[in-house]
């Protein structure tokens, strides 16, 4: 277990590597940023090439991304056109985005896994049709008309939450965002337990502990769901990096200055270094999160170990 | 000697796309305490299915009982309240599967689905079951139980994996144990083993046991009664070593000839032509008929009941006298075949 850890590890390296680069390359030929910077003036020659030689954007590319990461791992992300440190930029937005996930994956566990369990359960009577239904209308609906609609008339029509989250975001105030961010995964989650579970079902372990006189319960959840939530384990733990990254529309709706916020401004004012940067972590949080399903599938699935 | 077990004219459906399937088509038998009766009959013949009923571990939907009784020391399970119900299965009557690879859960250690027994139904400690669990795998002699009670079932090998399924039957000793197939996923050698295994723990505890096979050497060591079953319908009864000597019925009489035997070396072996019946499609009369050679018309209208052939022997043929006697004299069943 511990060689496959450290393994897994050192495979991180050239995907960290890899996407990076991409990243870099990509951002950097988006455009000049230093005309960015100046807006619709022209600039002056000689302070763009001060400013160039500021910001080492006089050299290569490939130089560029050694010095950038080099910098990284030395706690320096850079600072935004803006003057504002990315640092500061990821201090005040990874708390935020970070408790947006926590509430959206509990809401997508827990309201999926049961919905899935007891249509699993139900197969083809009325409790299943319907949520089979529901899942199918949370799938297509996409997040910002959902988002929209829900901060509408739970935070408009019925006043019962401020429809926009205050700057410190407190818990409470993130739940009905969680739920938005939460609302497509959760209608997966819900799916694929349900056929998990319905697999599952006429299982010769389920009957043998029938068989023994455990009770319904136990059965059901010691024995049924803990052997139909591997796959559903698994999906959870992949979507923790989706839903950091996928927040943009949810942040933007309910005016969370999260991760995604941070993002779509970097990218609208082209401010190369705040995108980079918090791509650059994004792409660490996939990497640990995938880590982190593959260890749990050998925890929950004795029947895979890891040389 | 007294009736643990009585099974009467139980009738089991199974409701189906194709229509409605008589599994279990008005099965009666009984066993008694200590002994041991097996139930013979090809895949689909409803032996496993009056198994699951008498467990009340019948998929239902589809499956679904009909009509019929199940006494257990002559209380009938089928009116017993769910609870009572629960409390003697696993406790009183325990069951032990086919294949031990997928009855076993994949994902908990034998130790933990040993221990399972005494925390439900004896609501032991789990540090207690633990041990009680490392016990059993003892007594069913499992090699170094005590580092193995934390294994999972996918690292033992087949023959372990079923005396964990024994251990886990026997568990708070039964009265009854009933053994579905419990050698035929097994290697011959292995076989062996395991019904020994099973025939001394029965002795030293005086179970009941139902033994359900196809194989009918399995059955000459252990039973002590048969039930041959075809069709989901009962169509012979004997003490075992009378029907080997002289089987009453004409399905019976096929199946021991097409057991390979030394003494017939180099001949063609015997096979009983034709296939079992759908259960959607039952023949009339006598199930067996479109395959039977004594069939006759009177066996393709006329459905047979169980005749007495002899004390504690019976056979649903028309014609038994000719089978068990060899002679085409269909005389009266009264008093005959002694």
């Amino acid at each position: 277990m511990g060689r496959y850890v450290i393994r897994r590890l050192l495979q991180m390296i050239p995907v960290f590597i890899g996407s990076t680069f991409l990243i870099f390359v990509m951002v950097y030929a988006l455009g000049d940023p230093v005309a960015a910077l100046f807006g619709d003036r022209a600039p002056d020659p000689a302070t763009a090439a001060q400013i160039r030689r500021d910001l080492y954007l006089d050299h290569p590319l490939w130089q560029q991304y050694l010095h950038y990461m080099g910098q990284i791992f030395q706690g320096n992300f850079g600072t935004a056109f803006d003057g504002e440190s990315v640092l500061s930029l990821m201090a005040g937005a990874w708390p935020l985005t970070l408790r947006l996930t926590i509430v959206a994956i509990v809401v997508e566990a827990v309201v999926g896994v049961v919905l899935g369990l007891l249509s699993g359960l139900r197969r083809g009577r009325t409790v299943d049709s319907g949520v089979l239904v529901l899942t199918l209308i949370v799938v297509s609906v996409p997040t910002f008309v959902s988002g929209y609609v829900l901060q509408y008339l739970f935070g408009v029509r019925w006043n019962v939450v401020p429809p926009s989250v205050s700057p410190g975001a407190p818990l409470n105030q993130l739940i009905l965002p969680g739920i938005v961010l939460a609302l497509v995964s959760l209608a997966y989650v819900t799916r694929l337990t349900r056929t998990s579970v319905a697999e599952n079902h006429r299982a010769d372990y389920v009957r043998t502990a029938t068989a023994k006189g455990l009770p319904r319960h136990t059965v059901v959840v010691r024995h049924l769901l803990r052997n139909s939530l591997i796959p559903v384990v698994t999906f959870i733990g992949t979507d923790i990096g989706a839903l950091m990254g996928g927040a943009i529309v949810t942040e933007r709706i309910f005016n969370i200055h999260g991760v995604g916020y941070q993002l779509y401004q970097g990218i609208v004012r082209q401010n190369s270094p705040t995108v980079v940067g918090f791509v650059t972590v994004l792409v660490i949080v996939f990497l640990l999160a995938n880590l982190l399903v593959d260890l749990l599938y050998a925890v929950l699935d004795p029947r895979i170990r890891y040389a | 000697m007294s009736t643990l077990l009585e099974v009467t004219d139980l009738h089991v459906e199974f409701r189906t796309r194709d229509g409605i399937a008589k599994a279990v088509d008005g099965v009666s038998y009984a066993v008694q305490a200590g002994q041991t009766l097996a139930v013979l009959g090809e895949s689909g013949s409803g032996k496993s299915v009056t198994a699951q009923a008498v467990m009340g571990i019948l998929d239902s939907p589809p499956g679904r009982i009909t009509a019929g009784r199940i006494a257990f020391h002559g209380q009938d399970l089928l009116t017993m309240p769910e609870r009572e119900r629960r409390a003697v299965r696993g406790a009183r009557m325990a069951m032990i599967f086919q294949d031990a690879l997928s009855a076993l859960n994949p994902v908990l250690s034998v130790g933990h689905q040993l221990a399972e027994m005494f925390t439900t139904h004896r609501g032991t400690s789990r540090k207690d079951a633990r041990a009680k669990a490392v016990e059993l795998m003892d007594r069913v002699r499992i090699p170094a139980a005590r580092q193995r009670a934390g294994d999972f079932p996918h690292q033992f090998s087949g023959g372990m994996r079923q005396r964990v399924m024994i251990a886990m039957a026997i568990a708070l000793e039964p009265e009854l144990v009933i053994a579905d197939e419990p050698t035929t996923a097994l290697d011959v050698t292995v076989q062996a083993q395991v019904m020994d295994l099973l025939a001394e723990l029965q002795r030293e505890m005086d179970m009941g046991l139902i033994l359900i096979t196809h194989d009918l050497g399995v059955v000459a060591d252990v039973a002590d009664h048969i039930a041959v079953m075809y069709a989901g319908r009962i169509v012979e009864t004997a003490p075992v070593h009378r029907i080997y000597a002289a089987p009453a019925h004409p399905y019976t009489k096929g199946l021991l000839e097409s057991i390979p035997r030394l003494d017939r070396k180099g001949r063609e072996l015997y096979a009983i032509k034709g296939l079992p019946p759908s259960p959607h499609h039952v023949p009339p009369g006598c199930a067996f008929n479109p395959r039977c050679p004594l069939a006759r018309d009177r066996c393709r209208t006329e459905q047979p009941p169980l005749y007495e052939v002899a004390a504690g022997r019976t056979s649903a043929c028309h014609y038994w006298h000719e089978c068990l006697h060899g002679t085409r004299d269909s005389g009266t069943p009264e008093g005959a075949g002694r």
